[in-house]
């Protein structure tokens, strides 16, 4: 019951605040609190093993074989959390912000949430598809209504590349349907046991269908080009919504449905997946490097951190896999963190370029002090959660060949060197025209800081409680890959 | 059956109208009429009916076809009152649209190459005079004619492979057809064939497939708004109904002849109606080409195998009420005497919310995206061919849909993102409730397929 609750029940908040939307953000902001405790309470009442748990499975289109099939396990689970975790602050982060017609973008953040828990606990094909297209529709209103200058031909840029990858998704799915024996089912297990029987060739074929989809959400190089300018046009809550948690669907989708479902094509195509992952760590570091203005240069960072993810997944190794888990939800908190902060230099000084800040340091203190900390767990210092998650995934990269692993770990050192000019260039110095009167952080905006900052290093500092969730999980799913990889051997 | 008389019946009570002077009284009626229709129709449900010396044949398809074009009729005159009530010809109209329906309904129930030409026919003519109905207007009379001259063509086609297909096989009998095909499966001769791909013609025509669409575009922006809707809804379904009847059925077992000649139709139609759409400026226009271009997914069924009446059905479904949603929006944009641009969509937003909000769904729905029932028809219609092993044909289809969305968005963005220095939109509380409605169709045959597939 309580996964059911948990994707319906900001349906139902979305409604109540169509439905009084003198009241939108009180409304928005306790729906959102209720929906974060009951999925700690689902968290607590969890058992750390690999099955799954909460499940619901009624029968929902009898004709095509379509359940409503939901549940949680511990990879899922890391997922809900985050999710359910970031929304509340989302919401709280845009209340000095007056948006024109709130009940709108507050229904549209809440529609949002229930699609991507949605696609966090789906167990059926069908319905992860339904869920995972769903979650496009409310963002992608979201940036077209509220966003910045040039936002049409962007978000229709956008709007299209992801449904593309989409339907190429869907096809593959359909696909594997036709494969299941006798009544055809969307079942996740009858779909992981009819892409298994698959011969290579086809399963290959599979494997860039899946992976261009998931590619493209995360995004992967060469897939990235919508990113910079959605990230750039978005209303900053479009913005966390896309980067802190809409791009874990894509890596989410890889562990739960591709690495199971065509394992022999992941095998024989991991390489290539990996290959592009490091070139767009480069690549992406590259440009940040050289980028003026201070959300493009977070948009190419995110490129950059979600390649070094998407790599350590395709090592098939458990280091690999744990790493890409406590990276997904260290990624998630640091750039929410970030872009808010952006957000704030942007409402005070009215200018996102990096070269016309500088001295907020003397002006801000605190919020020095928080953009430092939050800047070095993006830089994957020890003791903050970005360094947990990028040690394991290099490292697995390094034991699967060590010359990409010494290239994806270029991103801490480029990472390192982008952050800390840009952190240089803005927050010391001397005060310039820009910000000369910048103000300190107020209640609202540490309300929302705060808790970031302490779980970035709460993670960075005792990561195992986070690592236990899902490890049980991680080591099941990697269990069953390698015994069908012996076997087809 | 019945729900044939009582439409048979409407429209002589409408020619009567003008007699006895009842005009007040008439929409009433006509809707009542069709509200027991659609009853008469579901009690139906199930049981085979032949008539008329086994030249109609209503079984479960032809019922289920038969509910969803009076459903869509009665959304029809509900959307269309004004078109009926702002002129001195409303029995002479509401008449010709009751008789083009039982046209339509014939159509889903054929089971003999007379009743064929006889549905369409009736169907037709009625078109032709409604497309040209608004006299005054110069380009609705060029819509008349340019309809009335294709469509003949058409017509001329479809006579002349009726006519050789009677003369291989002596009966104007679909069932009678196709027992004489597997009595000889090798030995027929060539005229035959000539005669099935005549019909495949004048069909082809009658759906606006390319390339024998070009009729589509000038007749569907010429004619008064509420006809277009009813071509791209009413009459679509019935064609397709048919041609499904034709090929689906009584031409099943000679294929080999058919399919590729369609699955290539199905291709060019998709490939070209949706490119051309992107250009157009006019919204009727694009409705026009994206309309050719739903013809083109339906026809990726047609060529598939399993369940194909089910899937067109659906896809019918979905696809009629979105389109009767945009309809009635734009017919409320036209009242306001505003052109049909899409630069005259700008800032719908701040105008009229609702009218802003319908019509995004409907073109969500359009463009097929989830949940929504354009969605889930799409999903069937390309898991459909999946099976089969269309797989180029799928390949196609899901470009072409996503070029659609950038059309369809084109629309959204308008009203979204651009400003308007135009006053609010008020809505009549009939068109308000009309509204609701086929959004609350549109979103639950979306969300439980089941309901609409369980028709069948």
């Amino acid at each position: 019951m309580i996964t059911a609750f948990l994707i319906f029940w900001p349906l139902v908040a979305s409604v109540l605040v169509f439905a009084f939307h003198s009241y939108a953000k009180p409304i928005a902001l306790t729906a959102s609190i209720i929906e974060l405790v009951v999925s700690i309470v689902a968290a607590v009442n969890f058992i750390p093993d690999s099955s799954t748990q909460y499940s619901i499975n009624y029968s929902w289109i009898q004709s095509a074989g379509i359940n409503f099939h939901v549940g949680i396990d511990g990879i899922s689970l890391l997922l809900v959390l985050l999710t359910t975790f970031l929304i509340p602050f989302i919401i709280l982060s845009s209340f000095s912000t007056n948006y024109k017609n709130p009940s709108v973008f507050y229904g549209l953040i809440l529609l949002m949430q229930m699609a991507l828990v949605g696609v966090f606990v789906s167990l059926d094909g069908f319905l992860f598809y339904l869920f995972w297209e769903m979650a496009l529709i409310p963002v992608y209103f979201i940036c077209l209504i509220w966003g910045g200058e040039g936002r049409g031909v962007i978000t229709l840029k956008f709007f299209i590349y992801t449904l593309a990858g989409s339907l190429l998704m869907l096809i593959a799915l359909v696909y594997l349907y036709f494969q299941t024996p006798g009544q055809h089912s969307f079942d996740i297990q009858q779909l992981y046991a009819a892409g298994k029987l698959l011969p290579v060739r086809e399963q290959g074929i599979l494997f860039w269908a899946f992976f261009i989809a998931f590619a493209i959400k995360m995004p992967v190089f060469p897939f990235h080009t919508w990113q910079p300018d959605t990230y750039n046009v978005a209303p900053v809550q479009g913005t966390m919504l896309l980067s802190a948690i809409m791009l874990k669907m894509g890596i989410y989708g890889v562990i739960r449905w591709l690495i199971p479902m065509v394992p022999y094509g992941v095998q024989t195509w991991g390489e290539s997946a990996i290959v592009l992952s490091v070139v767009g760590i480069v690549y992406a570091s590259c440009i940040a490097l050289v980028q003026k203005d201070f959300k493009r240069l977070l948009a190419y960072s995110s490129i950059a951190h979600v390649g070094l993810i998407s790599g350590g997944i395709f090592t098939l190794s458990k280091i690999g896999m744990q790493g890409a888990m406590i990276q997904m939800l260290s990624h998630g908190l640091i750039v929410f963190a970030l872009f808010y902060l952006v957000d704030i230099i942007v409402a005070r000084t009215k200018t996102k370029v990096i070269k016309q800040l500088g001295g907020i340091r003397s002006q801000a203190p605190i919020f020095t002090t928080i953009f430092l900390i939050v800047m070095l767990g993006s830089i994957a210092l020890p003791f903050t959660s970005g360094f947990v998650g990028e040690f394991l995934l290099i490292n697995s990269l390094v034991k699967y060949q060590l010359g990409l692993g010494i290239a994806a770990g270029l991103t801490t050192i480029l990472g390192a060197v982008y952050m800390l000019r840009a952190f240089q260039k803005s927050m010391l110095g001397d005060t310039g025209e820009n910000t000369s009167s910048f103000m300190d952080l107020t209640t609202q905006e540490k309300l929302v800081l705060y808790p970031m900052v302490v779980l970035i290093l709460v993670i960075g500092i005792y990561p195992t409680p986070f690592l236990k969730i899902s490890e049980a999980a991680v080591n099941n799913l990697l269990t069953i890959v390698t015994n069908y990889l012996a076997l087809v051997k | 059956m019945n729900a044939l008389y009582i439409i048979c019946g409407l429209g002589m009570i409408s020619l009567l109208a003008e007699i006895f002077n009842f005009k007040k009284a008439l929409f009433p009626i006509v809707m009542v009429g069709l509200v027991a229709a659609i009853t008469v129709a579901f009690l139906d449900g199930g049981n085979a009916d032949q008539a008329f010396s086994n030249m109609i044949n209503f079984d479960r398809v032809a019922i289920a076809f038969t509910i969803l074009i009076s459903i869509t009729a009665f959304s029809w005159f509900w959307m269309a009152k004004d078109y009926f009530s702002n002129d001195s010809h409303l029995t002479d109209r509401s008449a010709i649209v009751l008789f083009s329906l039982v046209g339509a309904i014939i159509l889903t129930s054929i089971n003999n190459m007379v009743m064929l030409f006889l549905g369409i026919e009736i169907l037709s003519i009625s078109m032709y005079v409604l497309a040209g109905s608004n006299k005054k207007n110069l380009f609705s009379t060029e819509a008349a004619f340019k309809y009335f001259l294709m469509g003949s063509f058409a017509t001329g086609f479809l006579l002349m492979g009726i006519a050789l297909i009677y003369g291989a096989t002596g009966t104007f009998e679909l069932s009678k057809i196709s027992v004489f095909i597997s009595a000889h499966p090798s030995d027929l001769p060539s005229f035959f064939y000539t005669g099935v791909i005549m019909i495949l013609i004048g069909m082809s025509f009658k759906i606006s497939a390319v390339p024998f669409h070009f009729w589509a575009p000038d007749v569907y922006d010429g004619s008064p708004t509420p006809v277009t809707a009813f071509m791209s809804t009413i009459v679509k379904t019935a064609a397709f109904a048919a041609l499904v009847r034709l090929f689906n059925g009584c031409f099943a077992e000679i294929s080999a002849t058919w399919l590729i000649i369609f699955s290539v139709i199905a291709a060019i139609t998709l490939v070209l109606a949706n490119i051309t759409a992107v250009y157009q400026t006019n919204i009727k226009r694009m409705l026009a080409y994206s309309s050719v271009g739903h013809a083109g997914y339906l026809l990726i069924a047609v060529v598939s195998s399993g369940n194909i009446q089910g899937v067109i059905l659906y896809y019918l479904f979905g696809y009629s009420f979105a389109s009767l949603l945009a309809f009635a929006v734009i017919t409320r944009l036209e009242e306001k005497n505003e052109s049909l641009t899409i630069e005259n969509f700008n800032g719908l937003l701040s105008r009229s919310p609702f009218l802003t909000f319908s019509i995004t769904v409907a073109l969500l729905s359009l463009a097929g995206i989830p949940p929504l029932a354009g969605f889930f028809g799409k999903y069937l219609l390309l898991s459909l061919a999946v099976g089969s092993g269309h797989i180029w044909l799928v390949m196609i289809a899901i470009t072409t849909s996503t070029i659609s969305v950038y059309y369809y968005f084109k629309i959204i963005l308008a009203m979204y993102f651009k400003k308007s220095a135009l006053g609010q939109i008020d809505l009549r509380q009939s068109l308000k409730i009309l509204l609701v409605l086929l959004l609350l169709i549109v979103l639950v045959a979306g969300i439980f397929p089941d309901l609409f597939l369980s028709l069948l």
